[in-house]
Parts: structure tokens; sequence; C-alpha cells
């Protein structure tokens, strides 16, 4: 191995401690938050603190074979990532690296020290500058200078640095360049020259910059009934989905990555199953995106840091995800971010706090385990861009709270930020009801703001319906404990309808499977129409009993079968089978109820 | 320099020797330890600064004194000598012999602790295994390349049902075996001469490779044997193009080994003691199972854990199934009545059937059929329940067809004989069989015409 050696120079230190992912070096000049490269590997690491005589490194890679007096090279920027066409598509580590290139590198496994920059550099991109292009004009940061299409769906909107600006001296004409290619050339306040290329760098911990925060108004659709219809979430919306494991947490993340009606979606795989990450790589490119009719992976890009890659870069993962999540936002698009999950990263921060001594408050976190989640969470948002555009960040966190249990602090923290709460539950998920969405422990703030898309667009009733729906699963609820205690005879045959429709709603409506080719995504449209059904034919079955009808001959109707399997039988483009079966079976309780009108003997 | 022996402790604690810096030691360097009788013992750096090195003495450091004891570093990490000679062989945590055969001598040689696979790199694992056994292949089913561990508790039948699996998967349309890689950490010496006779009984045992530390052996090179294990297997996987198997049990002994140092070293604790970085050790073990871009071969993964005092929310179980591609549950209950496999049904789960079942793997009704089944089931233990509080007379009749599911569901589906092997068709058809006790109007997950083609309803009760 070799000896330690001390090389002349500022710039260079050399390592003096190695605990893990903990390096200590010796290191004048260094800053705090600067990115380093650490020994004759070249191991990438960031600072986080720094003391009289030394600095605290957490390096991003395995540190295995390290030794004390090995060289770092401060590089003399925090942790960055590339912004630029070429994201779309992708699938990068915990720190921007591209794991495709990765691959052609190293082969299966991942070797240490690599240094391969995020967006390709020889890739021709056919840029057309925009006609406000004109040497003289000022560019401000967040303007335009021109576009790309970057994928067959998304134009990728070139932007000036949100933290530059100057009067245009020269500019590319429409053609095709790399991304290193000087597409303008600006002269500054100070009188400075500087280029504007295709892409740009940008601290992961700074958001970026914005005009102003918007109002979000419309409701992010997923398909997936239980969260359109139960508990909405708006673009520009945060949410989390906890859930013991096995309960459904990725797969609701991967519905919603599937069929939202977002334009970009990032999916973050932060401390979670390699297997996953794959499954999207090999079947979206197949999936077609209902809203565009395209391929999923045109819209599609992924941050991979698996459960065992290095804990450290887990931490990076996040802040790298919001970031890029943020510049398409500037673009003007909605974007979606999915983290899977939230918890890994807690616990990436309860990791190095705990091994730089920081006093843990509850089970083992570190103090500032809420203000962090808060800030990541507070990067979502709907908003008008520096160059006046709207967009959008909705982040959906899931989170895996040890044993299944929600006062533990991730969640219980997670809770108190988020708007809409999708609480998975294990004995739902244990009968396979999926997804395992609990009406109980759910929640979302956002319907007020939905119902009024939702009357608009769908209908009016809408708001109404999914009240009545709740109600009839909580009452369901209440007497499936009388009936468990007491049995089934303690019911009224009124009390019995109520908990047979609540059973329809929950076999008809909630339940919804992920693997089903007509079912796994479910337009509102349909979704409306399925809940109306179903309330209707409690409500005309309620009248039914009051005129003295059996419940049995209600649950006997064979259409009670066919009510459960309509989100499969019937697609999103059938609805009119849909309103023909339904009436059907309006005539036929219309029999039942001449029935029992005419014989006169309406129950008291 | 690294000819050099150290004659510089400066103290020692449990597993812990605490050696004095400036010797460049590299973290993971493997260290050999002498102690005043000239006995070896091994260690690996785990800090290292230029004052102080930290080495974890896998055969802890019990009657080390500090004048007495000499550190030579080795220069290279723990690394396995690998060859296609290791099949039929028995060694110990770091490799070494333990059959009185001589070592593996190979130019083939790998750290034992892997690189992360890029997941850019992994193919999605999709091929159903038949393990003859209904509650995995009809409602759980294995693919090759999953990792989905059992979890049991003292007492349950875990090993006989591993070495069941062992006996009977297969892919049911290719006739090429699988090589076994069977590691133990602080078990009996019985339960491992179980599995031992088991292979020989069953004709694998030149398929086998043996990774054994047992219940009276070094507790600290039980960090360190799945590692090897795993190393093997990539080995035996990804170069000779051998589809591998790879059981290890128990990880709860693992987990505790590690919590042992962990507290040694003074790390924070999170939850029953053990150190927050258990899962992502545990999933830099788990996730090397799994299939790779180009590879042949393939790792299958089935670790046994016991659940501390039964408990599926303890640390080890719950942190494996958040890793694993789900879990095979045990259940005392059903043991106790008799039933073996006593597989808990509503809680176990393969992530990986729904991409490995169906049309083209096994038949086309199997993804709902196995849906209904838990859904039937689980509404069957409720009524079993209700019956238990109001006594079964009490049920309606609707109840009553269900705790008849019930009974028939574990006596004919779960229960099975430990050398029957059925095939994936048996176990599809036993399950209408066994349904057709329920009225159609009672199965919502299964088609229509599922229900025509399959069902059997005859009224009754
Ligand atoms: N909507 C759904 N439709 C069909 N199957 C589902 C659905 N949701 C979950 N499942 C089933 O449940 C399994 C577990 O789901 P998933 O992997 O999403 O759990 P998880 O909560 O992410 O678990 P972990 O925390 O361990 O990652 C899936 O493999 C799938 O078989
Ligand atoms: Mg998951």
């Amino acid at each position: 191995m070799p000896q330690s050696m001390v090389r002349g120079g500022s710039s260079m230190g050399k390592v003096i401690e190695i605990n893990g992912p903990l390096v200590t070096i010796e290191q004048p000049n260094i800053r705090n938050g600067e990115q380093v490269r650490i020994g004759t590997l070249g191991l990438i690491g960031e600072v986080i603190s720094l003391h009289k005589n030394s600095a605290l490194v957490q390096v991003y890679e395995s540190t295995e074979g390290l030794q004390p007096g090995e060289t770092v090279e401060g590089l003399q920027h925090p942790l960055s990532v590339e912004l630029g066409p070429g994201l779309l598509g992708e699938i990068f580590d915990g720190v921007q690296r591209p794991l495709q290139k990765i691959m052609e590198l190293s082969g299966e496994q991942i070797a240490r020290g690599l240094s391969v920059s995020s967006l390709d550099r020889e890739k021709l991109w056919h840029f057309i500058p925009t006609e406000k292009l004109v040497v003289g004009e000022t560019l401000h940061g967040g303007e335009l200078l021109g576009t790309v299409q970057e994928t067959k769906t998304i134009q990728h909107r070139i932007l000036v640095p949100p933290n530059q600006q100057g009067e245009i001296i020269e500019h590319a004409p429409e053609g095709d360049y790399t991304i290193e290619a000087v597409l303008v050339h600006l002269r500054d306040a100070e009188g400075e020259i500087q280029e504007l290329k295709m892409y740009h760098q940008w601290p992961v911990r700074t958001p970026r910059p914005y005009r102003a925060r918007t109002q979000s108004e419309q409701p992010l659709i997923t398909g997936q009934r239980i969260l359109d219809t139960f508990f909405p979430l708006l673009k520009g919306g945060k949410a989390a989905v906890p859930g013991p494991f096995g309960a459904g947490k990725t797969m609701v993340q991967q519905q919603i990555a599937r069929w939202t009606n977002a334009d970009i979606v990032l999916y973050v795989g932060c401390g979670e199953r390699g297997n996953e990450l794959v499954d999207i790589l090999e079947t979206f490119p197949q999936l077609t995106d209902p809203h565009s009719g395209r391929s999923l992976m045109e819209r599609t890009f992924l941050v991979a840091n698996t459960s065992n890659m290095p804990v450290v870069a887990r931490e990076a993962s996040i802040y790298v995800g919001v970031t890029m999540a943020e510049y398409y936002r500037d673009q003007g698009y909605d974007v979606v971010m999915v983290a899977d999950s939230t918890s890994r990263w807690a616990e990436a921060l309860r990791e190095v706090a705990g091994r730089l001594g920081q006093m843990p408050v509850e089970e083992g976190y570190p103090a500032y385990l809420a203000s962090r989640l808060a800030a990541f969470y507070e990067r979502a948002g709907s908003i008008h861009t520096l160059s006046g555009d709207s967009g959008s960040v909705t982040l959906i966190g899931a989170v895996s709270p040890p044993g299944g249990d929600f006062s533990e602090p991730v969640t219980s923290h997670t809770k108190e930020i988020i708007r809409t709460f999708w609480a998975l539950s294990k004995p739902l998920a244990d009968a396979r009801h999926y997804p395992a969405v609990s009406w109980i422990e759910s929640f979302s703030d956002y319907e007020a703001q939905a119902k009024l898309w939702w009357a608009e667009e769908v209908d009016p009733a809408w708001s109404e319906r999914r009240k009545q729906a709740l109600s009839l699963l909580t009452q369901s609820d209440e007497l499936e404990r009388i009936v468990n205690l007491v049995g089934p005879e303690a019911l009224s045959s009124k009390q019995r309808w109520v908990l047979e429709s609540a059973n329809l709603i929950k076999e008809g409506l909630l339940q919804q499977s992920a693997l089903d080719e007509v079912d796994s995504y479910c337009a509102p449209q349909k979704q409306f129409a399925l809940l109306d059904l179903m309330i209707h034919f409690y409500q005309q079955g309620e009248r039914l009993i009051d005129l003295g009808a059996p419940v049995e001959q209600l649950t006997q109707l064979p259409e009670n079968g066919k009510i459960r399997r309509l989100k499969s039988t019937i697609g999103n483009e059938q609805l009119d089978q849909l309103q023909a079966f339904s009436q059907q079976l309006w005539k036929k309780l219309e029999q039942i109820q001449a029935e029992y009108a005419s014989t006169g003997e309406p129950q008291p | 320099m690294k000819q050099l022996e150290y004659r510089h402790v400066t103290a020692a604690r449990g597993s812990l020797l605490f050696l004095k810096g400036g010797t460049d030691a590299a973290l993971g360097e493997r260290v050999s330890i002498r102690d005043k009788d000239g006995t070896l013992r091994n260690g690996q750096v785990i800090r290292s600064s230029e004052q102080m090195v930290l080495v974890q003495v896998f055969e802890s450091t019990d009657h080390l004194d500090i004048e007495n004891t000499w550190v030579r570093y080795l220069g290279e990490p723990f690394e396995l000598a690998l060859s296609p000679d290791m099949l039929g062989r028995v060694f110990n945590g770091i490799g070494q012999p333990r059959d009185n055969r001589p070592p593996i001598i190979s130019n083939i040689v790998r750290n034992v602790n892997g690189a992360p696979v890029n997941p850019a790199a992994r193919a999605y694992p999709r091929e159903f295994i038949q393990t003859g056994i209904s509650t995995i292949d009809g409602l759980n089913s294995l693919v090759r390349g999953q990792k989905l561990p059992v979890f049991s508790a003292s007492g349950l039948p875990h090993n006989r049902l591993a070495a069941q699996i062992v006996r009977q998967a297969k892919l049911p349309d290719d006739a090429s075996n699988f090589v076994i890689v069977f590691a133990a950490m602080g078990v009996s010496y019985s339960d491992t001469q179980f599995f031992q006779s088991e292979f020989e009984s069953s004709g694998v045992l030149r398929n086998v490779v043996m990774f054994t530390n047992l219940a009276n052996d070094p507790t600290m090179e039980r960090l360190i044997l799945p590692r090897t294990a795993l190393t093997a297997a990539e080995y035996l996987a990804y170069e000779l193009d051998h589809h591998v198997l790879v059981v290890i049990t128990d990880m709860t002994n693992y987990a505790e080994a590690l919590r042992e140092v962990a507290t040694e070293k003074g790390d924070v604790p999170s939850r029953k003691g053990y150190p927050g970085y258990l899962y992502s050790d545990l999933a830099e073990i788990y996730e090397r199972a799994g299939r790779v871009q180009n590879r042949h071969g393939s790792i299958t993964l089935i670790p046994i854990l016991s659940m501390p005092s039964d408990d599926i929310t303890h640390p080890i179980p719950d942190l494996t199934g958040y890793i694993t591609e789900g879990q095979i549950v045990l259940s005392r209950e059903l043991h106790s009545k008799s039933i073996y496999p006593p597989v808990n049904v509503p809680p176990s789960l393969s992530r990986l059937m729904k991409d490995g079942i169906g049309r083209d793997f096994t038949r086309s009704d199997h993804p709902h059929l196995s849906s209904q089944l838990y859904a039937s089931y689980t509404r069957a233990l409720e009524a079993r329940n209700l019956a238990s509080i109001i006594g079964a007379e009490e049920l309606s009749q609707r109840d009553q067809r269900f705790l008849k599911f019930a009974d028939a569901f574990e006596s004919r589906f779960i229960q099975q004989g430990e050398d029957e092997e059925r095939s994936i068709i048996e176990t599809l058809d036993l399950a209408w069989e066994l349904l057709s006790l329920l009225p159609p109007e009672e199965l919502s997950r299964v088609t229509e015409e599922e229900i025509q083609k399959y069902h059997s309803w005859e009224g009754g009760l």
C-alpha cells in the first residue's frame, strides 16, 4: 500500500483518520460544504464540519482500504448537479453520476473513484433560439434562450442560469450543438463576458429561486381511486405514504409514476431495492402515457441509491433529486418527484450524526431531523418562474416506520408537514386489499380545492358522493365492531345493508389492482361513475328495505358480483356500457319496489 | 513494512483491540494477532488514524495481554480464493477448510465485501421456481434470483422447510439443477448435521458449498461469514454460470454479533440496542442476490431468521422485511395443530410473484386465484374469530361456510407431506377444489370466466 505523502500546495491535504464513511482530514483553507477527492482511489466526499486544524468529510463511496496519510484534494465547489438536456430517460446515482455510463466503464459492479460527467458531452442537440435572442438586448436569470427537443414529448427550455444576467453580445444561430458549445455571450454589470451554454451547475442544498409562490388548484390525477377520489393531492402539493414493509408504498409510488397527469416524473430510489428500479427501467419504455400517448420513459428519469450503495450518498440523493425537479419546474412544467423511502434518508442523516457524536434526541435521530424534513418538503410548490411561467414540484415521500409504528419520529414529523397522508394498513395488505390505503387514518387537506376541479370537469355531485361513501365506510367499521362482540344477529336490516354496501365499495371501488390491465389506471370520469353507481344502489336499497324488502333479496341479485367487477370489465372509454348496466339495475329495483309497494306492507 | 510484527497494543476490550497508530493501517485491512502462546487470531481494522488503530478480533481479546501480543498487518482486505473445487467442501467464516482437506489454492481471489451491483446492470428476476410446496408456489411464488427469507421462531420446523425447498426446487421445464451455498452462523452442531445428511441423502452433496460457524465458534466471525458465502455464490453464478440457491441461517445470530460490536464501539443505538446502520448492513448482504444482465447464472437467497419472542416487529425481521422481496412467515399456532409446513399465510408475501406467474409461466388463472385465496382465507379467519366469541352455532350460514373453508384450507392446502412434491398445476387445482366450498358470489377476485371454468359449487351447507 502506498506510503503517505504530502505534496506541497495549499489545496492538497491529507487523511488523518478513517472512521467508516467519515474521514478526518488536515487541510488548510478548505471550506465547509466543499467537495474533496480523497486518496489514490479518488473517492468523492463533502466537508461537513470544520475544526481548528482539521475538517470532517463524509465520503459518498466506501472507504475500505483507505489509509491515514493519503492525499486529499479540495475541489472548490459544493455538491452540485448539472442541469441541461439529457436528464430524461437516464438513471443517476445519489450524486448524479450516470449509472448506464458507469456500467460501460466498470461492469456490473460500481467501481470507486470514477469520474464521469452527468450529462453526455458528445451528443448533439438541435437548438432553436427564441426570437428574443437579439444582440444588444438584456437577458435576466431564468429567461429563455431557446429550446431543444429533449425527447419526443418534452421540449427542453434552455434558461439563463438564475444568478446570471447581462447584455447579449453574440449568440449562436439555430443548429446542432453539444452541451459544451457556447450559445450566448453576455456582458454583465461589471463588464465581464459570461458564456452561456446549454447546461449549468447548481448546488443541490440551495433551493432554486422563483418569482412567487402560487396557490395550487389542479389535482394531481393518479388514476388510483382511493387517492384521487378520497384523498386527493394537488399539483405542487406534498404527500407521504407511510406503511409497514410489504404494505404497498412502492407500488403506490410506481402507479403514480406511471399514470400521473404531470409532465415530468422523477423517481428517487433512496435506500431501497435494486430490482425495483430495474422494474421501471424494463417496463416504462413499453408503457404509454395515458395523457400524451407516448412511451412513459420519455418523461421519466431516476435517481438511485439502493440499500447496498453507500449511505452518505443516500443523504445527498434526495437533494440531487429535488434540484433536478426544480429545474424542470423552472421550465414551466408540472413535475412529480416520488422518493422511496424518506426514512432511509433520515437514517443516513442519523448515521452521520451518530458518528459525529451529536446528541441523539429520539430513537437516535438528531434534533434537526424535523427541520431538515420540513425544509425538504418546502421545496414542493406551485410557482411563477423567474420568467413568469407557471410550474410546480409535487413531492411524494414514502415513509418506512420501524415495526409499522406511526408514532416513530420520521412518520410523526412528516405527518405534521405534509398535506396529504396516504396511510397504508397491514391488515388490508394481509387480506390483499390493494392499494392498502386506510380510509380511517389517511387524510387530505386539499379536498376544498379538488372539489372545484371535480365539479367543473367531472360532476358537481363529486364532493357529496365522496362524503357519503366515507360515511358508509365509517359506519360499517362501527357495525363490524358490534358484530364482533355480539354476532350479526344484533344488526337491523338497514344496518346489514350498510355493511353490504360498504363491502361493495371496498371491493368494487377501493380495491384496485395495479396488475389488472384495465383497472390499473382509472380515469376520473370512470372513478365518479362507479362511485355514483354504488351510492345510488345503497340509497335505492335502503328505500326498498324501508318498504319491507329483505336484505337477502338485494344481496342475492346477480348484479352484486357484476358491480364488483365493473372496474375491470369496463374500460375508461366504455362508460356508456356502465350507463346501460346501471339503467338495467335501476329497472330491476323498480320492479322490486313495485312488488312491495303493491302489497302495501311497508315495515315500520 | 507489512512483514513487520508490531507489539503496540494499548488496550483490549471485548472483541476490540486498540493499537498505536503510525502504521498506515487501511480501513478493512486484515490483521493477524499472535498471543503469548503463539496462537493466531484473525482481525480486521475498523478504524484507523495516525494516533490509533482499532481492530475487531473475531476470536475476541480474551486472555490477551498488552505486553505479549504481536500484530501483523496483512496488507489486504478479507479475501476468498475461488475455484470449482469448492463444491462439496466445508469452510469456516473466513474460508478456511473445516473438513480436514487442503485449502483452496487459486489465482482467482475476491474481496468478500464485494462492491455494490449497479442497479442499471441488473436483470429483473421472473422465472418461476417450483418448490412443490403449495403455500409457496400457489401463494408466495419464488422466482430465480429472488431473496425470500423464512421468518421463524425457536422450535418451528424452518430447517425442514428449507431442506424441502432445497430438495425440490426446480424450474418446471429446465433440467439444470441448482448449486447450493449453505451458510450457518451460530447454529448447533446438530442443525448443520441435519442439513449435511439431507444433502447427502438427496445426493446433492457434491453440489453444495458449506460455510459454518457453530454456536461455540468465534462470534465475530459471523459478521464476515455471509459475505464469504455470497462471494462464493457470485463466483459460482456469474463466472461458472450456475443457478445458485443460497440458504443462510440464522440471520438473528448475525445481527446479534453486530449489536455486540456496535455496543463495544459505543455506536448510537436505535431500536432494542441495535445500531442504526443495521438496515444498510443487512442490505449489503441481501442485495447480493439477483440476476445481472448478460450472465447466465443467478443467486436465489433464502435467509432463515428466528423472530425473538415470535415478534415480527422486532428489528431483525422488520428490517429484513424492508429489504427482501417478501417473506415466508411460520406460525406457532399452525405448528401446534401439527400442520406442516406451518406457513402463516396472511403475513407471508412474495413481491416478485406478480411477474413470474400467470399465462406465460404457470397458468393464466394463478394471479387471480392466489388473490382470491388470500381474501377468502382472511375472511374465513374472521369467521373463526367470531365463532370463538359467539359460538359456531350462532354463525350465519355464510360464516359457517367460511369456517369450513378455513379448516379445509389449513388441513389440505397448507398441510402437506415433507416428501410431497405438488406440481404447480396440482396446487392450483387443489385451490379451486377448496374454493368450491364457497358459493360463486363470494369470489369477486376471480373472473366470471374463471369461475365457469374451474369452480364447481354444488350448494351445500
Ligand atoms: N395496488 C396494488 N395492486 C396489486 N398488488 C399490489 C398493489 N400494491 C401492493 N401490491 C403487492 O404488494 C407487494 C408489496 O408492495 P410494495 O413493494 O409496494 O410494498 P412496500 O410498502 O414498498 O414495502 P417495503 O417497505 O418493504 O419496500 C407488491 O409486490 C405487490 O405484490
Ligand atoms: Mg417499497
